[in-house]
């Protein structure tokens, strides 16, 4: 029974108050206009602040000066959070720079590359929201569905440049991402200031959401692809995952993952991260067809009374993983095929200079935190970056770890862009363990943050380089990552060490995940300072060094050596 | 008589005459003679046999007190002139000039008036209607049965100081009234002044009506009920002085709370509250060291000279009659020149940005007394701050909205008095010198049901947060609208996490704001009068009252001329009428300004 036979018989009062939000608000046009026109504050309505996430950003406040202006008698230093939608992670050098003329102008002069391959202004003020917005559509750009309950921003392993097969997989998410956009005008009315079209938002029907209808999804929905081996997208981690099967250069078609995702509930042992089950295969004409498929299964079938039992891996988990097939194979009119194995091998990225298939190079730039800023006598990233989108011509692309890629260098170009990199200060010697590892942003921004994450990660990076160092592993790595909140942002529950914020300066440390993000970690110590998590890596880290078998991964040995059990299934994510 | 003795030859008198009334004129004392200045005027007024005739039985003509009142200084001193007057069994009536017409004017043949000046040389705004007619075509003829008294109230530092009592007093005597006494301009520091001019201004109505004993002397000067005042001010504990702006804000404005506890003190919203503030040290320092002067040598009582000019006196605003004792001092020629009256101009171009110290040190006097030079000043008068709370929401406190004023002119770092002495020299647990100076001319409405209409940029929105609270505690029901303005919403919006509370539970029922420097065009509180014109005007045809509060140079006439606008496009006046309906307002207590 689809979503609007089945709340005939529902009231909205008994669903999570959201789902109301989401009816009342006429396709997401609330009272938005009304929020940007109200100069008393630096805030939209209090039910506004649930739609602006449908159109692309959050409604944040600066924690860091929270107090001080609370005494101040002034409201919070409230902002927002812009992510956009850029499937796939492609932009043009001349996007690029209005990328970063819209940092300088609306936004707090950076900008972030997330761990979805896309970008996120912080400091975005309201007053500057519509420039912000206007400014990208007029680069071909927009925010629409980066953040709501819809489908996100579509990923794929980086580089469509690299091989056709690649470019390929590229196209198709551009196609899903595509598919699943609501379509509701809402945001080009409200923020580009298009016509309002004939009829308005208050009388129009159900035509107007064909796919999400009038109450959309129960929450989030993320689709990952993968060209194995690489597993750089950590594709067990999102709703529905592809993995690309390539056979002698030719794209054959995908197995279909289903039910991943990360998030969870400090102290709610019903709330856990989830890697997807892999449900079948699929041709790569139908891959869209597939990811609508799920999709509505979902938004069919999830759960809409508990926003934290509401994503698509509990769905998984109440029909059962046949359960939930069967009913994407119903609704998609066809059987999926028997999967296929593919194995993936690691989930890192490619660094330096590389050449693709066609004999241009790329260039894979590790960005710290996703960051690109400019640091007074360090790093100057963003203005860097400017310059080698004015000087170059190929696109530049990101990568679900945070970093970029100068792509299409021509031979005869490359020494230029190293020029450009050394005069920026852009690239420093590094550990494989810093490259490897990701933060969330955490404070002083995210609303959800319980600890600091971005601004503490390289600090406690520098700790654990020198015990590598120590221990002869200097050239080894070792995924860690760190979340403020147990949300999961930075995938923290795939990583080798795993940081998750309990309180500021402590964290819950995981163990025990997959090199390839194949596995799961499990909580090892709860609760810990600094002092106490180099007092317990340390040994750990020692003991590696002395016992691992070759090419064993520290995530493999912890687990071998009994240091802690393996996480097979995320419902056992708790069990220890 | 200081004058000396009259005689045949300095008088009409005989020889004769000239004696006798020099033997009777020998033993009188000062009242004594004001009282026979005013008999004597009397006798010239009337017939002489009413004069025979019994004092107590003809009171003469009814004494008016008139007064012209912003902040409640002028209307006190006529309430004091008043309550005297009975006491000396005169027929007295004390008048507005807001309500006081031609026929008022005609009928008032004994007046004794009391007006301040605000800012330029301007009369209180509830006077504004009475200084027309005095100055226009239409004032009455008067003629000299008509005897007057003009007490102005002012602020030296200003350069028409007293402008508006001088006007009265010369257009008094233009329409062809006669003076009585000469009229007195008092400083900030105007009380016993008030108090001597009370007296002997009575003494000489008294003795024109042919009152003949004169009340008892009044020994508390001023009308103020309450324990405190002015002159015995309530030490109160400073319970918080908390910076509203960010810290990267150009401004400064502290929330202050201080303590009532045990004062007994009570206010209404819309008072003002008097603080006795102390000077810098710092700059007392360079004051004595400009003046080459030890401030432990002694001065009154036991006292020392810094303690005396850090406590009494006014050591930074420079005011003419200092420049005046100064040129005395210094006879410099240079001085003495900038206060010809060619030189007027210049002058003032001079005194911008400058103080005493610029002056001790332009122009150096060697050798110079402590007294000579405190001869020179004028009392350190108290301060005035809106109040920003409602003792119906904080009983034992009231709270202050004060502006920092900082600044830098001729080279040297300069600061208000008071403003400083708040955020630079007091702490929590401090007590400060204060008093309630209380305002009849801006009080809510007391229909709770009656709406209103709150200007307040800048700390001019202080007595709307005590206006909110106070009609929040009262459960008043009538439509509340403020509006705001100041530099930067993210860092300068005073009280702001207050309104949008109040916003959210309906009790504020608009909330306008500008902010200057959000946007490329400065925008104002008056720009969004303009924008919000239509239902501003519905609000006025629905009775609502409008209050305006703060700067009286710039926001307040700007305010004045929206206002004006909005009434004219909107209800399709003229400019005549739509002046002619806002007067209306100001008639009817509708239209009330707090501007300073």
């Amino acid at each position: 029974m689809d979503i609007i036979a089945k709340m005939r018989d529902v009231s909205l009062d008994e669903l999570h108050p959201n789902e109301r939000l989401k009816v009342d608000s006429h396709y997401l046009y609330g009272t938005l206009e009304e929020s940007l026109a109200d100069r008393a504050t630096g805030a939209v309505n209090e039910a506004d602040t649930q739609l602006t996430k449908f159109h692309g950003f959050y409604q944040q406040d600066d924690r860091d000066v929270r107090d001080d202006r609370r005494h101040r008698k002034l409201e919070p230093l409230y902002s927002f959070m812009v992510r956009l939608r850029l499937p796939g992670g492609r932009v043009s050098p001349e996007q690029w720079l209005t990328l970063d003329d819209n940092a300088r102008r609306y936004a707090n002069g950076t900008l972030r590359i997330t761990t979805r391959q896309t970008f996120q202004y912080h400091g975005v003020f309201k007053e500057n929201l519509r420039g912000h917005l206007q400014a990208l559509d007029k680069s071909m750009m927009d925010t629409i569905a980066a953040c709501g309950d819809v489908n996100r921003n579509v990923i794929c392993t980086a580089n469509p440049h690299r091989s056709p097969v690649h470019r390929q997989v590229y196209d198709l998410a551009h196609e899903i991402s595509t598919r699943l956009l609501p379509s509701t005008r809402a945001y080009h009315e409200i923020f580009l200031g298009e016509e309002r079209v004939a009829g308005g938002p208050q009388e129009t029907g159900d035509e107007v959401e064909p796919l999400y209808t009038r109450h959309y999804l129960p929450r989030k929905f993320k689709v990952a692809l993968a060209i194995p081996p690489e597993n750089d997208v950590d594709v067990f981690a999102h709703d529905v995952g592809f993995i690309a099967d390539v056979q002698a250069g030719e794209l054959q078609g995908f197995n279909v993952c289903i039910g991943g995702g990360m998030g969870m509930t400090h102290g709610e042992t019903a709330t856990f991260p989830r890697l997807s089950d892999i449900v079948g295969y699929c041709t790569p004409d139908r891959a869209a067809a597939v990811s609508e498929a799920v999709m509505l299964v979902q938004r069919d079938n999830g759960n809409r009374h508990d926003r934290k039992q509401a994503r698509l891996k509990y769905t998984v988990e109440a029909l059962g993983v046949d359960g939930f097939r069967e009913r994407v194979e119903e609704y998609l009119g066809e059987s999926l095929a028997p999967a296929r194995e593919l194995p993936l091998t690691h989930n890192g990225d490619r660094l330096g200079w590389y050449q693709g298939e066609d004999g241009l190079w790329h260039y894979g730039l590790f960005v710290q935190n996703g960051r690109l800023a400019d640091v007074d006598g360090g790093a100057q990233l963003l203005t860097g970056m400017r310059e080698i989108a004015k000087a170059h011509e190929g696109d530049i692309v990101l990568t679900t770890n945070q970093n970029l890629i100068i792509t299409q260098v021509p031979e005869a170009r490359r020494e230029a862009i190293d020029t450009l990199l050394a005069d920026y200060a852009m690239t420093f010697e590094t550990t494989p363990l810093r490259r490897h590892a990701m933060a969330c942003v955490a404070f002083p921004t995210c609303g959800l943050a319980m600890a600091e994450s971005e601004r503490y990660l390289p600090s406690l990076i520098d700790r654990l380089e020198a015990i590598m160092h120590d221990a002869g592993l200097g050239d080894d790595a070792i995924i860690v990552r760190m979340t403020g909140c147990p949300n999961g942002c930075a995938r923290p529950y795939l990583a080798e060490i795993g940081f998750v914020g309990k309180t500021l300066g402590r964290y819950n440390l995981y163990l025990g995940g997959g090199f390839a993000g194949e596995r799961l970690n499990k909580l090892y110590r709860e609760n810990i300072d600094e002092a106490t998590i180099l007092e317990e890596l340390t040994p750990l880290i020692q003991r590696y060094a002395a016992e691992r078998e070759a090419d064993e991964a520290f995530g493999d040995f912890v687990v071998r050596v009994g240091v802690i059990a393996p996480t097979l299934a995320g419902r056992e994510f708790h069990t220890r | 008589m200081s004058q000396g003795r009259l005689s045949e030859s300095n008088s009409p008198l005989s020889a004769d005459q000239a004696r006798r009334l020099n033997d009777a004129l020998a033993d009188l004392d000062a009242r004594q003679r004001a009282w026979l200045q005013g008999y004597l005027a009397g006798l010239e007024a009337h017939d002489a046999p009413a004069v025979a005739e019994s004092p107590a039985a003809t009171p003469g003509e009814p004494l008016t007190v008139l007064f012209g009142s912003q902040t409640g200084n002028a209307e006190g001193v006529a309430e004091q002139a008043a309550e005297r007057a009975r006491a000396w069994g005169l027929d007295v009536e004390l008048k507005d000039m807001a309500s006081f017409g031609k026929q008022d004017l005609k009928q008032a043949t004994r007046l004794m008036a009391v007006v301040s000046t605000q800012g330029d040389g301007d009369p209180p705004d509830s006077a504004l209607g009475f200084y027309e007619l005095i100055a226009g075509r239409k004032a009455p003829r008067l003629s000299d049965e008509h005897r007057f008294a003009v007490f102005g109230l002012g602020d030296a530092s200003y350069e028409y100081f007293c402008e508006s009592g001088k006007v009265l007093d010369s257009r008094l005597e233009a329409l062809g009234a006669q003076r009585l006494c000469a009229r007195v301009d008092a400083d900030v520091d105007y009380e016993e002044t008030a108090t001597q001019w009370v007296d002997a201004t009575l003494e000489a109505f008294a003795a024109l009506s042919g009152s003949a004993a004169p009340g008892p002397a009044s020994d508390a000067p001023g009308s103020v009920a309450a324990t405190y005042s002015r002159s015995h001010p309530f030490q109160a504990e400073v319970l918080e002085a908390q910076p509203l702006n960010t810290r990267d804000s150009d401004k400064q404005t502290l929330h202050v709370e201080l303590s009532l506890e045990e004062s007994g003190l009570e206010y209404l919203p819309g008072d003002a509250v008097g603080i006795v503030p102390q000077n810098d040290p710092a700059y007392v320092e360079e004051l004595l060291a400009a003046l080459r002067l030890d401030g432990e040598a002694p001065f009154e009582e036991g006292r020392q000279l810094r303690d005396a000019l850090l406590n009494d006196f006014e050591v930074t605003t420079l005011t003419r009659p200092f420049l005046n004792h100064w040129a005395e001092i210094s006879d410099d020629a240079e001085l003495r020149r900038l206060l010809d009256e060619e030189s007027r101009d210049e002058l003032r171009e001079w005194l911008q940005g400058r103080h005493i110290i610029d002056v001790l040190e332009h122009f150096p006097v060697e050798g110079l007394e402590a007294d000579t030079f405190i001869r020179a000043l004028r009392k350190l008068p108290p301060r005035l701050y809106s109040i920003a709370s409602s003792q119906a929401a904080a009983p034992d406190e009231v709270h202050l909205t004060v502006a920092v004023v900082r600044y830098e002119t001729h080279g040297r770092a300069r600061g208000g008095v008071a403003t400083t002495y708040l955020a630079d020299r007091v702490s929590p647990g401090d007590r400060v010198p204060i008093y309630i100076d209380h305002n009849k001319h801006f009080k809510l409405p007391d229909d709770d049901a009656a709406p209103i209409v709150m200007i307040g940029p800048g700390t001019g929105v202080a007595p709307f947060r005590a206006f909110l609270q106070e009609r929040e505690a009262r459960g008043a029901n009538g439509d509340n609208w403020l509006f705001f303005g100041d530099r930067r919403r993210r860092s300068d919006f005073l009280y702001q996490a207050e309104w949008l509370q109040w916003r959210k539970t309906g009790l504020l029922s608009r909330l306008d704001v500008a902010f200057s420097r959000d946007q490329q065009d400065k925008v104002y509180v008056q720009d969004r009068l303009r924008e919000q014109a239509a239902t501003l005007y519905d609000w006025l045809q629905a009775g609502a009252y409008v209050f305006v509060c703060g700067d009286a140079e710039r926001m307040a006439p700007d305010v004045h001329q929206a206002l004006l606008d909005v009434i004219r496009e909107q209800g399709g006046y003229d400019e005549e009428a739509a002046a002619e309906y806002l007067r209306d307002l100001q008639q009817q207590k509708r239209y009330q300004r707090d501007v300073y």
